[in-house]
């Protein structure tokens, strides 16, 4: 099964996910996107855990991403809840206007 | 022999009255503090009744024990120690009593209590140590509660001021104490009597000169020795009976005893003891003149009691230990005598402590009057009192020693008899000069130790102490030499005589000599500006010194500025630091992705990734 995909294709991809995930949080402005950005990061991840675990034929990876969409689960309702707070308070959803928590 | 319950007795004294004194009636104050002394002297002569011919010691337990060197808590018996015993219980117990009389309308009564029993448990401490650290633990102890007694009416800045002086000058003896026990340890490898002393011998000379000049720079502090006592004449701003216990019988005598103590190291360091016995000489002679011009009565016996304490440094220094313990015991009978007789005097006037102010209290106080006469016979050297024969012993040995200490000494024994008898005749005789006030003789608790030390400092000088202590020291042979006696104690009456003829029989001859003396009055007067030079040489520019250098340079400058400096480095750091928290999340995530970018890079560089 897929033995002619090599392990270095999946993470070639995993690392422009991540890189696209980086520069998604770094560059856009709108909350919502950078949220969705941090869920492409966990995903790339995601998809490096479980090319390592096929080829060494290790269940652990598995077990790693379980972990993390769970967490990203959490985190999406944590998230959104924030998000929506934010909208509600501020009327706006770039992340540059909330800035009131610095020195 | 249960040793520790000499001194332990009066520290349960000092707890129970220090603890709970405040609550306790004057009446039980006076029982438990009396009462631990009084047990302490009694079992004290069990002690000495029982003293066994061979070196008797015992030990409690290990103190400080590192590799081979080791020091106990030991405590150990022999003649000298049985002779400082009797002299600080016996004293100490009499002064307690009295002092229940002297202090009845004093305020802070058990805490003079207290003190005085913690003063008794650190003098035990110190002569019955087996070592010299537990003897430099009571040398220690017996300084504090002087500091503490002197500085007993705190509210008075010149007792707080004369505390701290006594305090403060001791720094510098016991500062030659510490470096000669590092010395001891260093050389010997032990700090007991018992193992220093028969290896002395075997040691350079060199090395052993040394410990015994930084003990006789110990001692001459403790015992108020030229360039050091200083601080003696103004501790009397302390209740007389403190006086009488500490500044005159017990404590100063603590720097003889040591030396005493020490025989076997200043036998083998010739030099240091010649320099005691310079020192002492020296001293006795130099106090002796101040005592003539003071009219203050305590200040005359307090440089007396400095004179006297030459005098027993000359006899140890002279090799004649026993004669200068000997005149330790006298000199604790008639110089406490004269200390708490003075007290008498003072508290019959009301406080008035000038003796221009008194004058023909000898009807009015006769218990008083006769006991200070008693004393003051002794302490000139009238054949067949106490201290006739011990200052004749040491005056033997001056002799004997070098003949020209002998006159020097006999000169100051002259001084003596006439500084002590000015101040009986200007306290007791003439006319009454104090006004309207009404002298009255002394409660019970007073008069009677007056008493008691008034037969010892008559009869004292037969409790044979050189022939006591025979055995124990080594033994000058000199031939007894009947003229010198008679020389000394002709220069004895001949001071007597002349303080009678100046203060009783022409009354203004005293005040005409002073003026033809001129300026050599004022000197002597103004006791030879000591004071005034140590302020000008030592205290001034020690003062100016620590202000500008070690203040406001090496304080202020260097410690603040350190300090200060990397307080504010830390806030300007800080200010610097606190952009980061912008409370842009962009930024943060820049910051983040930056620092993992470093991470990686360093890790790839010390070869972590592979």
């Amino acid at each position: 099964m897929m033995t002619g995909v090599p392990l270095s294709w999946y993470l070639i991809l995993s690392a422009v996910l991540f890189a696209l995930g980086v520069a998604g949080f770094l560059f856009r402005k709108n909350i919502i996107t950078v949220f969705m950005s941090i869920e492409l990061m966990l995903n790339a991840v995601n998809l490096s855990f479980i090319a390592f675990s096929y080829q060494l034929k290790q269940v652990n990876g598995h077990i790693f991403t379980f972990f993390v969409m769970v967490v990203a689960a959490a985190e999406a309702a944590v998230g959104l809840a924030i998000i929506l707070s934010v909208f509600k308070n501020r009327a706006t959803l770039n992340v540059d206007d909330v800035n009131s928590m610095k020195y | 022999m249960q040793l520790w319950l000499i001194p332990v007795l009066p520290l349960a004294g000092f707890l129970i009255n220090g603890v709970l004194g405040r609550r306790l009636s004057r009446a039980v104050i006076n029982i438990v503090a009396i009462g631990a002394v009084v047990l302490s002297f009694a079992w004290a002569l069990k002690v000495v009744f029982a003293l066994p011919q061979a070196p008797y010691a015992e030990h409690y337990f290990n103190w400080i024990v590192a590799g081979s060197f080791k020091v106990g808590c030991d405590f150990a018996v022999d003649r000298l120690t049985a002779v400082m015993l009797m002299v600080v219980t016996g004293v100490g117990s009499l002064i307690h009593v009295y002092s229940t009389g002297y202090m009845a309308h004093e305020g802070g009564y058990y805490r003079f209590f207290a003190y005085l029993n913690l003063f008794m448990f650190f003098m035990l401490t110190l002569v019955l140590a087996g070592n010299y650290l537990l003897l430099f633990v009571g040398w220690e102890g017996v300084g504090l509660c002087s500091y503490l007694l002197i500085g007993f009416w705190f509210l008075k800045k010149s007792a707080t001021n004369a505390g701290n002086k006594a305090f403060i000058v001791n720094r510098i003896g016991d500062y030659g104490f510490s470096l000669a026990m590092l010395l001891i340890v260093v050389t010997f490898g032990s700090l007991d009597f018992g193992t220093v002393f028969p290896s002395a011998a075997s040691k350079p000379e060199g090395i052993v000169t040394l410990i015994a000049l930084l003990l006789l720079v110990g001692a001459c502090g403790k015992s108020a020795q030229f360039p050091l006592y200083v601080w003696l004449p103004d501790a009397m701003e302390g209740p007389t009976p403190v006086s009488a216990l500490i500044h005159a019988a017990t404590m100063v005598t603590a720097g003889v005893y040591v030396v005493a103590r020490s025989f076997p190291l200043y036998i083998h360091a010739p030099a240091a003891l010649e320099l005691a016995a310079r020192i002492g000489l020296f001293t006795a002679t130099f106090a002796a003149t101040i005592a003539l011009a003071q009219n203050d009565i305590k200040k005359v016996f307090a440089y007396s009691t400095v004179s006297q304490l030459g005098y027993m440094f000359l006899g140890v220094g002279c090799g004649a230990f026993s004669s200068g313990i000997y005149h330790l015991v006298t000199h604790a009978f008639f110089k406490a005598l004269l200390f708490l007789g003075a007290g008498s005097v003072i508290h019959a006037l009301g406080g008035e402590q000038d003796m221009r102010n008194m004058g023909g209290l000898r009807k009015h106080i006769p218990v008083t009057f006769w006991t200070l006469m008693c004393a003051a016979v002794a302490i000139s050297g009238v054949p067949f009192t106490s201290g006739f024969f011990s200052k004749d012993s040491i005056l033997l040995a001056a002799h004997h020693h070098e003949p020209w200490m002998y006159w020097v000494g006999t000169i100051t024994a002259g001084l003596t008899a006439f500084y002590v008898f000015r101040a009986m005749f200007m306290t007791f005789f003439g006319e009454y000069r104090g006004g309207d006030h009404h002298p009255h003789e002394a409660p019970k608790a007073m008069t009677i130790p007056l008493m008691i030390l008034a037969l010892l400092s008559l009869v004292g000088g037969y409790i044979n102490v050189p022939t006591w202590l025979g055995r124990f020291f080594p033994t000058l042979e000199y031939p007894e030499d009947i003229a010198l006696v008679v020389i000394s104690v002709a220069a004895g009456f001949a001071g007597i005589g002349i303080a009678y003829v100046m203060y009783v029989m022409k009354p203004g001859l005293a005040d005409s000599a002073a003026r033809s003396l001129g300026w050599i009055y004022q000197l002597v007067y103004n006791k030879y500006y000591v004071d005034q030079i140590y302020e000008a040489v030592i205290v001034k520019p020690l003062v100016n010194g620590s202000r500008a250098l070690l203040w406001r340079v090496v304080d202020a400058g260097l410690i603040d500025g350190t300090v200060n400096g990397i307080g504010a480095r830390s806030v300007g750091l800080g200010d610097w630091l606190k952009l980061f928290q912008s409370g842009n999340i962009r930024s943060y995530a820049t910051w983040v992705v930056f620092g993992s970018v470093i991470l990686v890079i360093a890790l790839g560089l010390v070869g972590a990734i592979r």
